[in-house]
This record gives structure tokens, sequence and C-alpha cells, in this order.
């Protein structure tokens, strides 16, 4: 059923009668030319590329629990393009594109509002690399803005200008940057991924991959033998775990992340603003709510909750550059699970199992890459060729010295 | 959650430094055969339990020890913490 103005009028005259669900839920069939492994944004993404722009139609998409319950449900829900290094900025940027086009492509509101994010700077050397940074936003196509002062006052004169320890000097601003409705990416492209015949299966554990003579043929699941040309592994937070059944480590550690809402308050926040020097951002969702969140944990976690002392920097990161923010209360918090990679950066690639393919290491910045992660995954799981912009996103990048750190801070992942 | 110190007894965890899986006390032989590949899966590679994991606390904000801490990475729950320099030591470290 095609969405439309017309429809919401004529279903509105019908009693809203003719609604029908956005997605079927079909038994698993025993074989697929392409399994997914994984029902998150990615996942999904992935999916819905591989059928309407690469013409894979046998895919299914195998998830645990329901669609969208892992962290495409539980992020902050901002994208932006504004990476420094070659191996990263043309990726995002193409990402950025696919969101803007993405609403009328798969016909689903997603709410994708470009309300423009903002990078505060406090010093001379962080302007300096904020130029540095948006020079190379801009040699990408993006778009950059590099904000004084008196402009950055304009837009958000609740900021603490006058921080003693972090006077604020101006910020780096990309326009096109914003939030989107998380939820409604996932069922936006299960919808689509649906109507191209992609099987979206649900309550579909995988216990084991059927690994062979080096070559992947197919997946062990609480729901039967599935048999596939190609498993696609996308699970990012539980990376580690599902390729362990093909017996493979990787540069991965899995760490909590929290965010934060607070209770609804009337406009107050024009769009994303970060304080990456105290690490903190935070921006205003529809509803009204403070959406905020800072650093990682900091220590392996699976548990999808975090520690108070996170919580206190958070809102201690927030107090120094916003201090109204204290006049608002938590409403809520929750932790989801990071796949963090030992450059910060992630990987689609095909593993050293044929047949067998990986998608993760996103750290906590997954979520803005979701399409473009969907479209190079499905080009390369079509093709068996990486995308353009995501060739640098290799597993073996450690062993040939070439990781893409855009922190500068080595094979630590809690630093990332 | 609170780290149960070998000698100062229970300190809160925001007083340690994390560093990772325990066994980056194991630093590969750099003079053997295959150094190059050992010393990649040392750095870069991980088993990432989900459960029992044993890694390493620094106590930057106390006596500057290196503790292994076991922890459940399901639970938060701490079940053990040893002196490194003890675990280094019962695998035949000099020091």
């Amino acid at each position: 059923m095609q969405y439309s103005a017309w429809r919401i009028f004529t279903q509105a005259l019908k009693g809203n009668s003719g609604w029908k669900p956005v997605w079927r839920d079909p038994d698993p069939k025993p074989e697929y030319d392409i399994v997914i492994i994984g029902g998150g944004g990615h996942g999904l993404a992935t999916a819905y590329y591989l059928s309407k722009v690469f013409g894979q139609h046998k895919v299914a998409v195998l998830e645990k629990g329901w669609i969208g319950s892992g962290n495409v449900g539980r992020n902050t829900t901002i994208i932006r393009s504004n990476y420094l290094l070659d191996g990263n900025q043309p990726f995002y940027e193409f990402s950025m594109k696919l969101w803007e086009g993405l609403e009328q492509d798969f016909n689903y509101n997603a709410m994708v509002s470009q309300r423009g994010v903002l990078n505060l700077f406090h010093s001379d050397a962080q302007r300096d690399a904020y130029v540095r940074r948006g020079n190379a936003m801009l040699m990408s196509g993006a778009d950059a803005v590099l904000l004084d002062r008196a402009r950055l006052r304009a837009m958000c004169p609740f900021l603490d200008f006058d921080n003693a320890r972090f006077p604020i000097h101006g910020a780096l601003w990309q326009p096109r940057a914003g939030t989107v409705r998380h939820d409604a990416v996932a069922w936006g492209y299960a919808r689509g991924a649906d109507q191209n015949g992609v099987d979206i299966v649900q309550n579909c554990e995988v216990t084991g991959l059927l690994v062979q003579n080096g070559r992947c043929d197919g997946v062990e699941t609480t729901r039967g033998t599935i048999r596939a040309k190609k498993v696609a592994v996308c699970v990012a937070g539980s990376s580690s775990r599902v390729m362990a059944m093909a017996g493979l480590r990787l540069p991965i550690e899995s760490h909590v992340l929290q965010a934060f809402v607070s209770e609804g308050l009337k406009p107050v926040i024009p769009g994303v603003i970060t304080f990456g020097a105290g690490h903190f951002y935070v921006s205003q969702s529809n509803k009204g709510g403070l959406v905020f969140g800072g650093d990682i944990d900091g220590y392996n976690s699976y548990a999808q909750r975090g520690n108070m002392a996170t919580v206190e920097d958070v809102c201690e990161g927030g107090m120094g550059i916003m201090p109204m923010i204290g006049r608002a209360r938590l409403l809520r918090m929750w932790g989801g699970i990071m796949d963090m990679s030992m450059d910060g950066s992630p990987f689609i690639d095909r593993t050293p199992i044929d047949g067998l393919y990986f998608n993760g290491g996103w750290c906590y910045g997954g979520f803005k890459a979701t399409p473009a992660s969907g479209y190079c995954y499905a080009h390369l799981l079509a093709r068996d060729a990486p995308h353009e912009v995501a060739r640098a996103y290799r597993l073996d990048r450690f062993a040939r010295g070439a990781p893409i750190d855009e922190k500068g801070v080595g094979a630590q992942p809690n630093l990332h | 959650m609170i780290i149960n110190h070998p000698l100062l007894g229970p300190r809160d965890a925001a007083e340690f430094i994390y560093k990772g899986d325990a066994s980056l006390i194991d630093r590969p032989d750099g003079m053997a055969e295959g150094a190059l590949a050992a010393f990649d899966a040392y750095l870069h590679l991980r088993d990432n339990p989900a459960g029992l994991h044993r890694e390493l606390w620094y106590h930057e904000q106390g006596d500057r020890s290196w503790l292994v801490v076991t922890r459940n990475t399901l639970t938060h729950e701490i079940t053990r913490v040893e002196l490194a320099r003890d675990v280094a030591r019962a695998q035949g470290r000099g020091r």
C-alpha cells in the first residue's frame, strides 16, 4: 500500500478500516540466496537495497527478537557527515545524501529533520582543527560553516560562553545534519524490503553457523536449519558472539553507552549541540524532551545498562556548557551495547570463510550510517566487491597498518 | 561498581582506569618467529565474551596498582580481584 495524503483522506472517510499490517510475518523457508542475521537498522537497510537496487529477492532477515529492538530503537537519532579522514568522510556523506532522499525513496515518514549540528570549540587550536575538518567535509561534497562567537550567540544565546574552563569561541556547523525518527527508519526499511519480497523472520535466533571446509552454507536457528548461498552477519553489539560461532575473533570490544531524556519542554534547542571537549551532546525531540548523552562507560559490557559515574559525568558536561539544563528533570535513561572497534571505525567486509560476510564495529555512531551501511553491504553481497565509499572498511586493515583512527588514540577501544 | 581491592578493600570503580582483557599481560616475544602476526593478534583481536571476563584495571586515583578483575559482562558482578603482578608471577614472569 502506497502512503500519501490522499490515502489518509480516503481512509478517514472509511473510518481507517483499510490500513494493513506494514510487513508480513512469514515462516522461514528452507533455503535463500542471502540470509541476513540481525533485523536492526543496518540489516533491514541491507535487505531493502539488496531487493530494490541489486535485484536480489530470495533474501531473508533473521531477527532474534522483534525488528528494531536493538540499537536502532535506543540511540539519540543524530545524523551527520562531519568526519575528517578519507576512509570515513565520503562514506558518511554518501549516507547523508541517502537520508535526504530516504522518505520519498521508501515512501515512509521517517521525520528526517535537517536542523543542523554544532560542534563547539574553546581554543585557537581547537578552532584550527575544526577549520581543517570543515575543509575535509567541503572537499567530500558535504557542507560546513565556521561560526564565530557572535553568530553562535545569536543561534544559541543560552550557552555558557564565559565558562572559566571551556570558554566558547565558536562552532563548526553542519546545517544539513540533524535528527531522524529512529524507529521509523527500521519500520520504513522493513516495509520496503517486505514489499520487494524479502522475508523478515522475527523471533528466530541464530544458534549456529554451518561452516564446512572453509565455507558457510547457512545457519542453524531456533526455527530450523536455513541454507543460504551467502550469510551476512549484521549484529553490531553482539558481533563477537555471533562470529565466535564460526571460530573468528574480531578487533572489537562490546561496551555500554548510556543515553538520557528529560521531561518534555517547549522548544529551546534549535538543533544538535555537541561539546566534544567535555563529551556531552544534546538535541530536542519533537515531543520536547531533551535527548542527550556523552562518553561510553569504558568497560566491556553486554548488560545494556551503565553505572552512576558516567551519569554524573554526562550531567556535569551538560551543566558546564548549558546551565539551564539543570532546571529540567531527567525522565529516563538507558544503555545500549556498542561494537567498539580498535580504531573507532567500522567494518563491511568478507571474512576468511567463503560465503560469510561481516558488517559491524560501528562504535557509538552506527545510526547515522544506516542507509550507507545497508547500501554498501548490499553492494558487497550482490557483487562481491566493495562499494567505492566503503573500500577502507576491511577487517585486515590493522595487519596492513592502515587503521582509520579519527581520534588518533590507537588500539584502545574505550578511548574512541 | 565496587572493586574489592586486595590491599585497600572495597573501592569505587570510578577511581580506576580500564585497560581491557587480562590476556594483555601476555605480551608476545618480539624476537620469536611469526612475531608480526602474534603482535597483530595481541594488539587487535579480543575474545570479548558475554559472561565471565578477566580484565585489567589500573588504580590511578589510589595506590596505582594494576588489578586483574574477574567480572561478569552480562551483570557487572565482580567475583574475583587479584593483583596483576601476582597473576604475572604465577605465570612465570620475572616482574
